[in-house]
């Protein structure tokens, strides 16, 4: 099958920030190269989630003037706080005692998605080529086994893979770098890290999946600039994550949630997790007057420098959460990914204009601030396998006095998908029914995504045995992708006294969360015909 | 044969809508904006017609704002030949679209001019009809097939009772269902090329028409969530429901 080619100098998969980075910066290094940008989302922002309390760091690096230009930076974080929750009371920690990463007097609570917009209109005035709507679905290779550049999904097949009238095959995108930037779990990334064995010698990829609410509350309750963190209740000492509640303009909040997918219960469903969390009284107490105006959920990725796989390759360059940059005790991976794109960049130019070889990322990315960073935290995550108190008490001592600076460094034992117990041996959790004001169903909360695949298309989660999630994960697991889902695709369901196993796929909202969890890997995540997937607004 | 067709950029209609605080209207910002369903069929039917060599030219216009562009922009790039953006800002109310068309057609000189039968923000359902009452055209409106002869055109309408088929004389106003044709995608090189497709623009101030609204918007409201239904055990319980709290027998 010969498909159309267009030739780039750089071809970056993936609008988000660090995909933008690496494009802004090639254009600011070398005006003539020739630079696109594919993204799967049906516009640049639509499928970026995040809470988020931004460092400028690399953006003062990347466009200094940012301040001029009309950028979507604006609240300025004016007061923090740090709550222990109980089942009913709330312990208030004094934010000097948090370590030095945890605080955010010099950043700003801003949309993520919306400085993606933004990022994207600076790259088009660089003259650089942004495609929304197409989804890079295949990798190409030259004869010497190097990256030769993407193909894109081909559209308008039918649910059996064959051609309808509107079909319209996928083009050939060559270049002389290819830089993969698709955030958490990327599917091309993941293709990437086994071919090129890429996390040889590293631990196993560490995960979590994030749920981001934004509520209008009452004038009274909203405090502009005020960022707020809580542990504890609902999850146990054993499960890992936390909530953060951002008060950003026009009496928005961001309300969200972050698991560690390191989780042991199957029966654990983290969307009732964080939906249970909402009715705690410090956290009711802002929102029960307040409407509920956007849902949406995304894996991130957690394992750090000891995760963190090998970022260059014959041809092409891992960038971003598609490696793994975030910094997990900051809850932070902006700026990080930002960063890493730029050194990217400068990586690129120094390639294809000095025939250097693409291994000096590594040597760049090592000298930066960003590793750093990525450094000094390394100790934090795995000290909590050993349960939120211990963790926390190794986190002070790491953090606080030690500054990152211990002699050693803490492994990740497991990947996600390894850590759920028999279902048989844990227990049951019964979460509350919704309430519909200040907790909600999933079907409800799907809406708000607004998520949509066209219809009659191939199924873009693909199971390698289709019977193994009724012969085996329901038996041994109770099939926890009907609860690890935050809206609901997998179902299970007795027709005519049979279980039978059901994918929602056209409410998938592209978190990538049944890719990492499912016990025996069975589930891939694919891309589907782009422009699929939610339509984020300001998440 | 030259075909004018009409487009218009609405929020997606994937996207929840939302009400403004204030009551003042719906949310657009940051809200992804896509074109109107049935005008990508207008657009499809008129890359078909040219394709089977029956029109030369096709011209893509729409009224709005800057950003309206992008509504155009796709229209080139699966298959018109040029565009026209007509700014004007606020609120354009059909009949102002319809007057600003008929300039757009007194100008071009099409012989077809193909729209959505109706914009999915406003459902209004007017312009198309309006038009043809201003230029004094012949109207065939919810197009489900369209056949273009000999000086005439063929269409098959959705109508209430299922399918009417009528002819009209060209020139003509269409407007098109969602049933007509399944649009195409565009392809990358195609949105290359239509980046570079002319693309005029004109103020709609320079016309000379009043589109000035002629309704005051007062108020935007969500309309009233429903009351969770109940279940009934028995006929009778219903019928006793029915009487005596709803009232209705």
């Amino acid at each position: 099958m010969s498909r159309e080619v267009m030739e780039y100098d750089v071809v970056i998969v993936g609008g988000g920030p660090s995909g933008l980075s690496a494009a802004i910066r090639l254009k600011q290094l070398n005006s003539d190269l020739n630079v696109c940008v594919l993204e799967k989302a049906s516009e640049i922002g639509a499928h970026i989630l995040s809470g988020n309390v931004f460092e400028t760091r690399a953006l003062d690096e990347l466009i200094p003037n940012w301040k001029e230009l009309n950028s979507p930076i604006k609240t300025k974080v004016s007061k923090e706080k740090f709550l222990f929750l109980g089942k009913t009371k709330s312990l208030s920690w004094p934010t000097w005692l948090l370590p030095k990463v945890q605080q955010n007097h010099n950043n700003f609570i801003i949309s993520l998605a919306n400085l993606c917009r933004w990022l994207a209109e600076q790259a088009e005035g660089l003259g650089v080529e942004i495609f929304p709507g197409f989804p890079a679905s295949e990798i190409l290779y030259n004869d010497d086994g190097s990256v030769k550049g993407v193909a894109t999904q081909d559209m308008g097949l039918d649910k059996n893979g064959e051609k309808k009238d509107s079909y319209e095959p996928g083009m050939e995108l060559h270049a002389k770098v290819t830089v993969f930037a698709e955030g958490c779990r990327g599917h091309l990334g993941k293709q990437l890290i086994n071919k090129f064995e890429l996390n040889k010698g590293k631990d196993p990829q560490q995960y979590g999946i994030g749920f981001k609410e934004i509520w209008e509350i009452s004038e009274d309750m909203h405090h502009e600039g005020l960022v707020m963190h809580t542990a504890g209740w609902p999850l146990d000492n054993q499960t890992y994550g936390g909530s953060f509640m951002y008060h950003a303009e026009n009496k928005q909040i961001f309300l969200g949630y972050v698991i560690g997918l390191d989780y042991k219960n199957p029966y654990l469903s983290p969307f009732d997790e964080f939906q249970r969390f909402k009715t705690h009284p410090a956290i009711k107490k802002y929102i029960e007057n307040g409407k509920r105006i956007s849902y949406g959920a995304r894996a991130l990725i957690e394992g750090g420098i000891q995760s963190l796989p090998k970022m260059y390759m014959p041809g092409a360059l891992l960038v971003g959460c598609d490696a793994g940059t975030l910094n997990m005790p900051k809850i932070k991976g902006s700026h990080t990914a930002m960063k890493s794109g730029m050194i990217a960049a400068e990586t690129i130019f120094e390639h294809l204009g000095q025939q250097k070889d693409l291994s000096i990322y590594e040597e760049k990315f090592s000298k930066s601030w960003v590793y750093e960073e990525l450094h000094a935290a390394r100790n934090v995550k795995p000290s909590f396998s050993w349960g939120l108190i211990l963790g926390i008490i190794f986190t002070g001592i790491d953090q606080i006095l030690f500054r990152g600076r211990l002699p050693f460094t803490l492994s990740h034992k497991h990947a996600d998908h390894e850590t759920l117990k028999d279902a048989k041996t844990m227990p049951k959790i019964d979460y509350p029914k919704p309430d519909n004001k200040i907790t909600f169903d999933k079907t409800s909360s799907v809406y708000l995504t607004g998520t949509n695949h066209a219809e009659n298309q191939p199924v873009h989660l693909q199971l390698k045995d289709p019977n193994l999630p009724i012969n085996y994960t329901l038996e041994k697991y109770d099939e926890p992708a009907q609860r690890y889902c935050p809206v609901g695709v997998y179902e299970v369901q007795i027709e005519n006294g049979l279980s039978k196993f059901v994918i929602n796929s056209q409410n998938c909202i592209h978190c990538k969360t049944c890719d990492i969890k499912e016990p025996s890997q069975n589930i891939t995540w694919v891309t589907p015909e782009g422009g699929g997937g939610p339509k984020y607004g300001n998440m | 044969m030259k075909i004018l067709v009409a487009v218009k950029r609405v929020i997606d209609y994937n996207v929840q809508i939302r009400v403004k605080e204030d009551g003042s209207g719906v949310v657009t910002d940051n809200v992804k904006m896509s074109t109107n369903p049935p005008d990508d069929n207008a657009v499809e039917e008129a890359v078909k017609i040219k394709e089977s060599g029956k029109a030369k030219e096709i011209i893509a216009v729409t009224v709005g704002e800057e950003k309206a562009q992008e509504t155009v922009r796709k229209a080139l790039a699966v298959g018109a030949d040029r565009g026209i953006l007509v700014k004007a800002p606020g609120t354009i109310e059909p009949l102002a679209v319809a007057k600003i068309l008929q300039k757009i057609v007194e100008k071009e000189k099409p012989d077809l001019v193909f729209m959505g039968k109706q914009a999915i923000d406003d459902d209004c359902n007017q312009t198309g009809q309006m038009l043809a009452a201003i230029l004094n055209w012949p109207q065939a409106t919810f197009a489900s097939k369209i056949d273009v002869k000999e000086n005439v055109l063929e269409v098959t309408r959705e109508v209430d009772e299922g399918l009417e088929t009528i002819e009209v004389k060209i020139p003509s106003i269409v407007t098109c269902d969602l049933r007509l044709n399944e649009p195409r995608y565009a392809s990358l090189p195609n949105i290359m090329k239509a980046k570079k497709k002319p693309l005029e623009q004109i103020d709609a101030s320079e016309l000379g028409i009043d589109i000035k609204p002629r309704i005051e918007q007062i108020k935007v409201e969500e309309p009233p969530k429903r009351k969770a239904g109940i279940k009934v055990s028995s006929v009778e319980e219903l019928v006793q429901k029915l009487k005596n709290e709803a009232k209705v027998i």
